[in-house]
Order: structure tokens, then sequence, then C-alpha cells
């Protein structure tokens, strides 16, 4: 006799729990606001990336052209795959001493997998992720990107 | 009675009679069963699309996805573009396979489904063949595709196919019992095995309301066996997709994939349709006892819809199912069967019999 109930109550406590999980899965099915799928073409306009997003690399510039690498090379050093890199000049500052200042900064999209060592190493925060992401292109040398905008010197109070 | 607007026997007798009087009966006999065969065959192309397309739009709803949405207005044609697909994929030639068994093994499945949508009553008067065993033979013919599922996996030279279909036979043989035993309480109570017998016999009511606990425990049973029969999830083992690539059809590309496809919508159409027929009234209106203004005001919606909202609220409960249950082991499967379906099924069967003699159902 205990053996029969113990058997009907495990067939009850089965049926619960499949009702529970069918309770779960309809109302889901009769709640469409839940919907979390994207139409993206046509949200192009809308849509908003996360703040952390690793899109590609881009250089800071503020509203006066200026940003904030020194070229001192740590980037391309971190880089893995050798995407990053930095050509320098030297130049004469006010004081008549010789610096080194940042003549280009190339970036080799089509190279990048976007791991992040060059933001998280760089001193001196000068590099960032976009957020841009639709970045296909029909010729790959369009892929090759000098970072620093032309004109653009070394912000003032970055050592 | 309004009921006999929607009677379509008149229709069909006058076709029998048209070819009858057209030509010689053995041509018209042929005639006949080209044109039911054309009719199921287009209504089998259309069906397999929508239930395509519907499961594919329920389980995008459950997973809070949109599903298909870009060909056509709410991807409508996308199982149109997809059928179109199928059509043009290559037939791969499989090394050391027995092309014979293989190439027959689809037929084979799509055939069972075929005969067993014969006796599907639609609306009155609208079925192709009328058994006074109709429900013996649904489930005598339904349970043959197994035999194309086997000679699928082991025709196809494949450990996974072989593996698939082993465990495909070894879940229909189980589940057999369940289904047949399920459909027996309703011909206890209604006293027939004819399909529209049973139809007939829920005019005052339908035998899930009519049956007490008995007929509900048997609606359910039928359900969950009904599904393991179909090779739908929870119940897919046969291919499985994370252990089995995908199972006895792996080998299969093209129209021959197509087929198998075809015939597990097609064959959750007919249990469903079989749920509905024997447990929910099949084209049978709502009717509550006889003559009252509600069973009239019911009467006017026609059978056909009716048949098909019982049998897509089935489907639909079929689909819910699938994909909210997680993939029963071997074990287990064989474990819900034998120690709690059939069991359960067995003492029910009794307590029908019960009811019936002592005439406690309405």
């Amino acid at each position: 006799m205990k053996a029969i109930i113990q058997y009907i109550k495990e067939i009850i406590a089965g049926l619960k729990s499949l009702w529970a999980g069918l309770r779960i899965t309809s109302g889901y099915f009769v709640s469409p606001k839940e919907i979390v799928t994207q139409k993206y073409p046509e949200n192009r306009h809308q849509l908003k990336m996360s703040d952390r997003y690793k899109g590609e690399i881009i250089m800071v510039h503020d509203t006066d052209n200026h940003h904030r690498c020194t070229a001192c090379g740590i980037c391309q050093t971190n880089c893995p795959n050798g995407t990053l890199e930095v050509i320098s000049r030297k130049e004469l500052n006010a004081e008549g001493k010789e610096v080194r200042v940042l003549d280009q900064h190339i970036y080799r999209l089509g190279m990048c997998t976007f791991c992040g060592l060059c933001v998280k190493t760089c001193p001196s925060n000068a590099l960032a992720f976009g957020h841009d992401f639709e970045n296909a292109v029909f010729n790959k040398a369009k892929l090759t990107k000098i970072l620093n905008k032309p004109g653009s010197s070394l912000k003032k109070e970055v050592k | 009675m309004i009921s006999t607007i929607y009677d379509f026997s008149g229709l069909t007798g006058f076709v029998d009679t048209a070819l009858r009087a057209a030509m010689s009966p053995g041509w018209a006999q042929f005639m006949e069963l080209v044109i039911i065969g054309l009719a199921f065959l287009i209504f089998y192309a259309l069906l397999g699309l929508f239930m395509v397309y519907a499961e594919r739009k329920v389980c995008a709803f459950i997973q809070n996805r949109l599903g298909p949405n870009r060909v056509g207005p709410v991807g409508i044609f996308q199982t149109i573009a997809d059928l179109i697909k199928l059509l043009m994929k290559e037939l791969i030639p499989i090394k050391n396979a027995d092309n014979l068994l293989f190439n027959i093994a689809p037929y084979i499945v799509i055939i069972a489904s075929f005969m067993a949508i014969a006796a599907i009553p639609f609306a009155k008067g609208l079925h192709a063949i009328d058994f006074n065993i109709g429900v013996f033979y649904v489930m005598a013919v339904s349970s043959l595709g197994v035999v194309g599922i086997l000679l699928a996996g082991w025709s196809s030279n494949s450990k996974y196919s072989l593996i698939g279909a082993m465990r495909s036979g070894a879940q229909i043989i189980s589940y057999e019992l369940s289904v047949g035993l399920s459909l027996l309480t309703i011909v206890v109570f209604s006293r027939t095995m004819q399909l529209s017998g049973i139809i007939e016999s829920q005019a005052n009511g339908w035998w899930i309301f009519k049956g007490h606990i008995a007929a509900l425990i048997a609606f359910v049973i039928f359900l969950i066996a009904s599904t393991a029969e179909t090779n739908r999830g929870p119940f897919d083992l046969a291919e499985a997709e994370s252990e089995l690539t995908a199972g006895f059809h792996t080998e299969y590309s093209g129209i021959k994939f197509a087929f198998f496809f075809l015939a597990e919508y097609m064959n959750m159409f007919i249990v469903a349709s079989i749920a509905a027929t024997v447990f929910l009234g099949g084209w049978m209106p709502l009717h509550f006892g006889t003559g009252n203004v509600f069973n009239h005001i019911m009467d006017y919606i026609p059978p056909v819809v009716w048949f098909f909202g019982k049998t897509f609220t089935v489907i639909y409960i079929m689909m819910l199912f699938k994909w909210t249950f997680p993939r029963l082991r071997i074990d287990q499967l064989l474990i819900l069967e034998w120690k709690y379906l059939l069991p359960v099924n067995l003492v029910n069967i009794v307590l029908v019999a019960f009811l019936t003699l002592m005439g406690w159902h309405f």
C-alpha cells in the first residue's frame, strides 16, 4: 500500500514539474513584448552599441585636433599579430630639445583580432574602441587606416 | 438541422455518380483514387509548408525570438524558399550503402503517413475511407513508418544512422502500447471502432468532458505517447542532434531528406487529428447535452473549422512539449513507458470498463 501511495505521489510530482515548465514557456509565448530580436538593417539608426563594445581601434582626438599619443610604441610591441605600426619623427620643441612625436599611427583592421591589448597597455590612454562595426569593404587596401588625423598634434599635458 | 448544410457526402456522392455515368465502374473507381491521391498530395505539400513555418514561429516566440521574418511579410514565404533549396540540392550517393533499401526508405515512411491520413474524417462525409475498424487501422498503419526508419538506419552504412534507427525501433514498439490502450478507453466508451461512429457518439458532448477523469487521463497519456511515436522532442532520441548528428537521416540529402522531414510533420498532424477526433469530437461542434440554443449557435461554425481548430490546438501543445522539455535518455524513456504510462493505462481501462458497465457517463 505504501509503495502504491509513493508511486502516485511520484506521478503527481512529475506532472507538477512538467506543468511548471510548460507555464514558463507558454508565458513567453504570449508575451510578445519580451522579444529580444533586433531587426538589424531597419534599426541601423537607432542602434546603440554598449559602452564596452570592442569594435575597431580609434585614436581619441579632442575638439582642437589634439591626440594623446606620445609615439612610445608600447601598443606596437604588445600587438600579437603586428596590426599596429607606430612611425615617429624627431622634432625640436620650444626649448630647442629634440623630442619624438607621432608621424603616422598605422592600423591594419584586416589583421586585428580585437583582443584589446593595445588599448589596455597604452600608458596615456590614447587608443580606444570605436563603436563602428560595419567594416566590410570591397578593396582590402581600405582596411589599412591611419589613426591620427592629419594636422593633429600631441596634447600639452600628456608627457 | 443546420449541420446538413455542411454535409460533404452530397458533394462526394455527386462526383461519384457523375464519374460512374461517364465511364465504366472500373475506370470511375480509378479516377476517384487519382482525385483523392492528388487532393492528399496537394494537402500534404501545403500543410507541410505551413506546419514547418508554424513550428519555427512557435519555437521562436517561446524563446523570445522573432523567427523567420525576412522572406515575405512576417516570413510566410520562408518555407517555400527552403523547399526550393531542398529540391535543387544534390542527392549524394553513399559509399557501400544498400542502395535499394536506402532509396525506398523515405517512400515507406511517407506512404505510412499517407495510409493513415486516409482514415481521418475532416468533416461529415469528407473522408477517404470510413472503416468499421478505423481506430485499429490508423494505429496499425501509423506504426509502419518505423520500418522505413529502420531501413534508413540500416542501409546508410553509418553508425549514427544505425544507432538512431535502433533507438527509434525500441521507442515505437514501447509507446505503441500506450497509444493503443489510451484509444481503447474511448472505444469502450463509444462502443465502436469506426471513426465516424466515434464522432457521432460525441454529438452531446466531447468524450474528454463526458468521460470523467478516465478520459482525461487517457488524453494525457495519448498526448505523451503519440509525441513519442512521432519521434518528436522530448522523445527525439532517434535523431538526437547532439549525440547522433541527425540520427537515422544523417546520410540523406535533398528531396529524400525532405520526405523524412515532411513525414515527421504529417505524422504529427495525423496523431493530433486522431486526438482531436477521438477525445475532442473531431469535426463535431462544441455541444452540451441535446437541443439547446448554445448547441444551435455552435452548429453554424463549419465542421472543417472545428476540425482544424482542434487539431492545431493539439499540434501547438505538442510543439510546446518539444520546446519546453529536455530530451530523455533511453533508459528514462523506457522507464516512463513501462513503469508509469502502461500500468496507469491498464488501471484506467479497468476504470473505464467499470464506468461503462454502470452507465456512469453521459
